[in-house]
């Protein structure tokens, strides 16, 4: 199934996009798709614990299942004001 | 002072307010509560100067601005409440100033004492509404455990780069903590003066936040509390996110642990795998290592700082795909421009089997302050 992530901020500058479509096995979960990222982005990994993933606009914990065509939103906090 | 000195009837300044006056769910008794209304907001920078301007303008009676630091050059590009001539003056007695300017009937406290845990939760007391308008980790939990504590709303707001946060946290919604749990490990989420802001950004998130603040005190509309906008100003897009209470949450959950206000310090970073060098020491290093080389990981737009001549250039974001292009066996020192993105590269190349590495401490930035033919941004 395919799910558009969403990157903010820190994340989006990692990353290097704003939105991405992945390909992740039926039934995958929230933090699935996260570590995905994070272990292709290495970088993510320091700010994981810090990081929020939310879930068609509603945050979820990592163990929240993900549907064919969901987005999910990663979030980090933002410090500057 | 008494609801009735303060009542707006019979005023002169009533004048000022008409537009208010001539909206129903504002009208007389909205402008009135609205004099009536104390605000503190924390923080008179890039969030802040919208935040007192469009307070002090809609005649909430009583502002609070707390901050502890002066007016600096780089603030100009988005702190549009100081002038030129402000540079080097108290951020809260400048802005005091603007405030009292724009509108003489609001009453301004200036305070140029950073908020800690010595006066948060007095100060919060002091006002119905507090804005957190602040620019690190520390504050903001700070701002948020203080406002829970005592049972005022907290209005959210965060910046960078192109994206911004808003929300209220009001009690019996969920909280600042309620989303973020904890602050990032020290130094690995860019502040702005490290990744940069665009200024107009602050205008609109601290537009948000004085709206949503006026809303409050006016008791109309529908607030942001249990939800999380992000502005997104380079897709021109505002997205809305659900909030949800955590049970857990310590500060309010089933089974609180945070009673009072503490210092809430984040997670030292992973400590260094690799030796630093002071930058005053570099050049002498380098002389002194005939193998030696400076690795400058920074990206290609930061580079517009300078950079030793002798620097090799692989950015950060390169650095996996460009590996190939370094030699493990000699001797590398790795900067960026402030020492963040290069500890993970230092990290990064030790893993992958380097030996010889050094670490600029203070990064580039540290380096330009003692040689002058580099500018300092
Ligand atoms: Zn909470």
């Amino acid at each position: 199934m395919r799910v558009r992530i969403l990157a903010f901020a820190g994340v989006r500058e990692i990353v290097g996009a704003a939105q991405r479509t992945v390909e992740v096995p039926a039934g995958a979960t929230a933090g699935r798709v996260w570590d995905d990222l994070a272990r292709e982005f290495p970088r993510l990994s320091e700010i994981a614990r810090s990081t929020r993933l939310a879930r068609n606009g509603a945050l979820v914990e990592r163990d929240a299942a993900l549907q064919d065509g969901d987005e999910l939103a990663v979030m980090p906090p933002f410090g500057g004001g | 002072m008494n609801a009735e000195k303060r009542s707006l009837a019979g005023r002169r300044e009533l004048r000022r307010y008409s537009r208010h006056l001539l909206i129903p769910e504002v009208g007389l008794a909205g402008q009135e509560k609205l004099a009536r209304a104390r605000v503190l907001v924390v923080g008179a920078g890039g969030l802040g100067t919208p935040v007192l301007q469009y307070l002090a303008a809609a005649g909430v009676g009583r502002i609070g601005i707390c901050d502890d630091d002066v007016v600096d050059e780089t603030n100009l590009q988005r702190q549009v409440i100081y002038a030129d001539a402000d540079v080097g003056r108290k951020k809260a007695v400048a802005a005091a100033e603007r405030v009292v300017a724009l509108n003489p009937h609001v009453a301004v406290d200036p305070i140029s004492h950073r908020l800690d845990v010595s006066n948060a939760r007095e100060l919060v007391r002091l006002y119905d509404v507090v804005v957190d308008a602040t620019d690190s980790f520390g504050a903001r939990y700070l701002v948020n455990d203080a406002c829970r504590l005592e049972s005022k709303p907290d209005v959210y707001g965060s910046i960078f780069r192109f994206d911004g946060q808003v929300s209220v946290f009001v009690p019996g919604g969920p909280c600042y903590r309620c989303v973020f749990p904890e602050p990032p490990p020290e130094g690995t989420v860019p502040t702005c003066a490290e990744g940069g802001v665009l200024g107009v950004l602050a205008g609109l998130v601290g537009t948000w936040q004085a709206n949503e603040a006026l809303k409050l005190i006016l008791g109309i509309g529908r607030t942001l509390a249990g939800r999380l906008l992000i502005v997104d100003a380079f897709d021109a897009r505002v997205r809305e996110f659900a909030l949800a209470e955590d049970p857990d949450c310590p500060l309010h959950g089933t089974h609180p642990s945070i009673v009072d206000v503490t210092e809430v310090v984040p997670r030292p970073q992973a400590p260094l795998v690799v030796p630093e060098i002071e930058p005053r020491e570099l050049d002498e290093f380098l002389e002194a290592t005939p193998d030696a080389q400076l690795l400058d990981v920074r990206e290609p737009h930061e580079a517009v700082l300078g950079a030793p001549p002798s620097a090799i250039a692989v950015p950060a974001t390169q650095l996996e795909a460009r590996m190939h292009e370094l030699d493990s066996a000699k001797t590398y020192v790795v900067a960026c421009r402030v020492g963040a993105k290069s500890r993970w590269a230092a990290q990064r190349l030790h893993d992958a089997g380097f030996r010889r590495l050094y670490h600029l401490r203070g990064g580039l930035l540290a380096y330009a302050v003692t040689h002058e033919e580099f500018e300092v941004f």
